[in-house]
């Protein structure tokens, strides 16, 4: 396979540049996040500098190889990905009470973010050959819910709430674009509602102590709590333009838990203010809009559904993550995409905008 | 191209699907709106208030407590200064889990228990993250212990601070008095003190509060999350308090404590010519340093439950009848009123017929004819009821008043007035007349008549310095912690009794007579060099006792007086000694304490010569 010229005549520079200059305010977010007043950079910012170029190679890649074709190896992907999964609890290393990573090398691994990929070419796949004129009934999806639900358990038993709760939202995403009939989606809708409560009994009494702190927060401020009105103070306390870069006073003094990972948002948003934390929304929004156009442009259901998942899983996580950080939802562990810290969510992040690329630079092709 | 034309096979079902992508946008669109709503709420709405709390959970104000100022005796020795102590503080915030930190600690420190039961006094107003103090002056055990287990301990932190340290222990402990934790009240009445400031309670410490206690500074501290101090912020510096410079004599005070040794009374000296208090000693007494921190309950308890009253400063407030000791005073009213000249004598014959009973001379066979000379020096009661009669109440208690007794002395110590009667006084408590037999148990110190130890010192001090009432007093200098001088006090003169020369000197020469003459009642405040004037008295709890002294409940036995001047001819000190229910007469058991005090202070004032002078020779 040679080097195609139209791959660079048609490549989607808007796409890219938006991707990048995420990047790099999520940097200047770590940067700042992971600062500890000496003049070297912290270890952890550095390697997220190295998974970014990592990230970058295996953008290329999922660029470089023709959508069409990854649409064929879905399921061999798909497999791949669940096999690292399944090796998690084999081999996997705990950390922070669960079993989520597979040490590479000096690199740790987490599958499950690979799975977001693997669940979304394999979803796409079958909703473009599976396509009943009329939509889905409810019958139809008994495949694709065999297709979440293998990592989904696999995952929630890690235990990682918040990638089960992403995968499933990239479900509902690509199901109810690819065509599910509105009587089914109540119907769906009427299912989840009444399995809450039993999904609540399942959570670990840490994940139950969270929803409970996310709705009464000043029941136990220095407990439970604490995460939840400390990030609103952080997040308040930059205030219109903010504190200024490394002034972060939340951030410097570690009132903020978690805040290379979960709470990244907040740092930035103490630093820069309100305009900072508007103005990274903004570029989310437009990163959000790219992707949507890109899949109206597409030339068949597969394009389309790739572009629309890559724009899910980004979309779910920056709700989930900063309507965690701005104290409007339950405190639970999802990345945001570009600005977290951790290389598995950077690396799955830029691979699904490279299939996005990947999209949007061959619809032209024809 | 088969493959391709398989793929877009499924092309027409795309439209359907645009649809769906238009309400994705629509959702994104509304969620992204929502979260810049949220944005511009926590940041712009109420950014202040969050500012402020990020501010607060940085900042920890830390309250920097002043030294108190010491106490110095009038040669400089230290009375009341500050020693170090290790005060166990737990900051309710920082320990993450309050019960599982204090049930550790509780196993090096006993005091801890109280707080796990609650005993331990709240506060619901105290910040978190304001210390709490758990125990103090820990011993160097127990430090060790903390220090060392400071891991399983967080939020607990020893500080180091000063403490209280009452260098002369139990001496002059009533004068001095001691320190403890503001209480609430005292807290509503001023304004500068916080939970767990100590003020001065009671004696010295208490009159001399606002210059010993100085001024508390404050630190503003950037804090970690963990309470970890990063740096100082601002600071307000901390003012000592000044130094106070005592009239006391500590040596002396020493000497004091020592001649009264176990019997439950007070001694007061005085310097004649000014009113400085030289020595002030109660029995029973108690170590203030037992208050330097605070108090255990069960200490508390013993002192206070105790019946002789170890904390009652008996100099000042314990008021007793002055009995004979009240007669120098009723003879200068006599002599001045000319009722009586020193050759004037009346017929003691054991007692005076009045009112259908019989007024006892203390010695039932009589002096037989006696002078004034003679009636002081041996106590007679029958020429003093005699005087009585012509005097009547009101020029007794004209003359008592302007020596001071039944009148304030205007102190900054809490100190009681004592009581002089007289008619309009009887009117009011009683709502009776006046009956002369009164009169002539006020004449010789009984009946109503009250006075306290210091009262007797001052008034004996008058006698000797030509009837000068100075009002006592106890610091001479307030000094700064660089020693240098901020305010003097000066002898303050009350009253100027015009009391002629020559009748004092007949006075002085029947109290002269008391110790030095053949027959006088206080012989055993002898001294074989120096001239002493005195005088004893027995004063009465119930009336006339019958029977022998030992089978007298103690609460009803007599108390023993004596007042003396010394020397004779250029007076320099007074004492008032008073035994509380000593049984026995005043010649017997308070005459020799006054002795032993009077030799004391001759010999330090003759030691100090010795040692000034030798000093002046190395110089010179």
């Amino acid at each position: 396979m040679g080097f195609d010229r139209r791959l660079v005549e048609h490549f989607d520079w808007l796409l890219f540049c938006l991707t990048v200059g995420l990047l790099g305010l999520g940097l200047l977010g770590l940067y700042s996040a992971t600062y500890d007043g000496s003049p070297q950079a912290n270890p952890q910012f550095i390697r997220q500098l190295i998974w970014a170029a990592v990230g970058f190679c295996g953008m290329g890649l999922a660029f470089a190889i023709d959508y069409r074709r990854l649409e064929q190896w879905a399921y061999i992907l798909y497999g791949a990905t669940l096999g690292l999964l399944i090796l998690v609890p084999l081999i996997g290393s705990f950390g922070g009470g669960a079993r989520r990573w597979l040490y590479v090398g000096m690199f740790s691994l987490q599958p499950a973010e690979f799975m977001k990929i693997g669940l979304l070419l394999v979803l796409a796949r079958w909703y473009h050959r599976v396509a009943p004129p009329g939509g889905y009934g409810i019958r139809d999806l008994f495949a694709p819910a065999v297709f979440f639900s293998a990592p989904a358990i696999l995952i929630l038993w890690q235990p990682n709430l918040g990638t089960t709760v992403t995968l499933g939202l990239l479900f509902l995403t690509l199901t109810f674009t690819a065509g599910l009939r509105l009587r089914s989606l109540s119907v769906l809708a009427l299912a989840g509602g009444s399995v809450l409560p039993f999904i609540w009994t399942y959570l670990k009494p840490y994940q139950q102590q969270r929803v409970l702190s996310f709705l009464y927060p000043d029941v136990d401020p220095l407990g439970a709590g604490y995460h939840m009105i400390q990030s609103q103070v952080t997040v308040g306390s930059g205030m219109f333009w903010g504190k200024g870069f490394l002034l972060g006073t939340q951030n410097r003094l570690d009132f903020l838990p978690e805040k290379h990972t979960d709470f990244v948002f907040a740092v930035f948003a103490e630093e820069w203010g309100f305009v900072g934390a508007l103005g990274l929304l903004v570029l989310y929004c437009a990163l959000l809009a790219r992707l949507l156009v890109i899949a109206l442009r597409a030339r068949e259901r597969f394009g389309l559904l790739l572009s629309v998942g890559v724009a899910g899983i980004i979309f779910w996580q920056i709700v989930i993550n900063t309507g965690m950080n701005v104290g409007a939802l339950p405190v639970v562990g999802v990345p945001l995409p570009l600005l977290s810290y951790g290389g598995s969510s950077l690396l799955t992040t830029l691979v699904a905008i490279g299939l996005a690329l990947n999209v949007s630079t061959r619809r032209l092709f024809f | 191209m088969d493959e391709q034309s398989e793929f877009f096979a499924s092309q027409e079902t795309l439209t359907a699907c645009y649809r769906r992508i238009g309400v994705i946008s629509l959702i994104i669109l509304f969620v992204f709106c929502a979260l810049g709503f949220r944005l511009w709420q926590l940041q712009i709405v109420e950014g202040d208030r969050f500012r402020t709390l990020s501010e607060k959970n940085r900042i920890r104000l830390n309250r920097l407590p002043s030294i108190r100022g010491l106490m110095l005796d009038r040669t400089g020795r230290v009375v009341v200064g500050n020693h170090p102590s290790f005060d166990v503080i737990l900051v309710p915030e920082d320990a993450q889990d309050r019960l599982t930190t204090l049930h550790t600690l509780a196993s090096y420190l006993p005091e801890a228990v109280d707080f796990l039961e609650g005993k331990a006094p709240r506060n619901p107003l105290r910040p978190a993250y304001e210390g709490i103090s758990v125990a103090r002056d820990i011993s160097w055990d127990t430090l060790a212990m903390i220090e060392s287990h400071q891991l399983d301990l967080p939020g607990v932190s020893v500080e180091a601070s000063l403490k209280r340290f009452y260098a002369a222990g139990n001496l002059a402990a009533h004068l001095v008095g001691y320190i403890g934790e503001v209480n609430q009240s005292e807290m509503a009445e001023y304004k500068r003190y916080r939970q767990g400031d100590l003020i001065g309670k009671v004696g010295l410490e208490k009159a001399w509060e606002e210059i010993l206690r100085g001024y508390n500074g404050g630190q503003q501290v950037e804090v970690d999350a963990t309470g970890r101090k990063l740096r100082v912020l601002d600071e307000v510096k901390t003012q000592p308090g000044h130094n106070i410079h005592l009239t006391l004599d500590l040596e002396l005070q020493e000497q004091v404590e020592q001649a009264l040794g176990e019997a439950e009374g007070a001694v007061v000296v005085l310097a004649v010519e000014t009113g400085e208090v030289l020595a002030l000693a109660n029995r029973p007494t108690f170590d203030p340093n037992l208050f330097a921190l605070s108090i255990k309950p069960n200490e508390w308890r013993t002192l206070v439950e105790d019946p002789l009253r170890p904390l009652t400063n008996r100099a000042l407030r314990g008021q007793y009848p002055p009995g004979s000791t009240f007669k120098p005073f009723m003879a200068l009213a006599a002599l001045e009123e000319g009722i009586i000249t020193p050759e004037t004598r009346f017929n003691c014959q054991g007692g005076l017929p009045f009112g259908g009973r019989t007024f006892h001379c203390w010695k039932r066979p009589g002096h037989g004819r006696v002078d004034l000379k003679q009636a002081l020096a041996q106590s007679c009661d029958v020429y003093f009821y005699k005087v009585g009669q012509r005097l009547g109440i009101q020029k007794i208690a004209q003359a008592a008043r302007r020596f001071g007794l039944g009148q304030d002395l205007g102190l900054a110590l809490a100190a009681s007035p004592g009581l002089i009667p007289d008619v309009e006084w009887k009117r009011r408590r009683f709502d009776a007349p006046w009956y002369e037999g009164e009169t002539l148990s006020v004449v010789i110190g009984q009946s109503y008549v009250l006075a306290t130890p210091l009262q007797m010192a001052v008034a004996t001090a008058a006698l000797a310095n030509g009837g000068v009432i100075h009002r006592p007093f106890f610091v001479t200098q307030v000094s700064s912690v660089d020693g240098e001088s901020i305010q003097t006090y000066s002898p303050e003169i009350m009253t100027q009794t015009k009391i002629p020369e020559e009748y004092l000197g007949i006075v002085r020469d029947g109290m002269r007579e008391v110790v030095h003459g053949e027959r006088g009642t206080g012989k055993k405040a002898f001294l074989p060099d120096i001239e002493v004037a005195g005088k004893t008295g027995t004063s009465q709890v119930v009336s006339r006792i019958i029977g022998k002294e030992e089978k007298v409940p103690r609460h009803h036995r007599d108390h023993a007086w004596f007042i003396a001047f010394a020397p004779v001819q250029t007076p320099k000190i007074a004492v008032a000694c008073l035994i509380e229910h000593a049984g026995k007469g005043g010649g017997a058991v308070a005459a020799p304490v006054v002795r032993q005090v009077l030799e004391a202070y001759f010999r330090i004032v003759e030691q100090r010569k010795r040692e000034n002078g030798g000093i002046r020779q190395t110089s010179g």
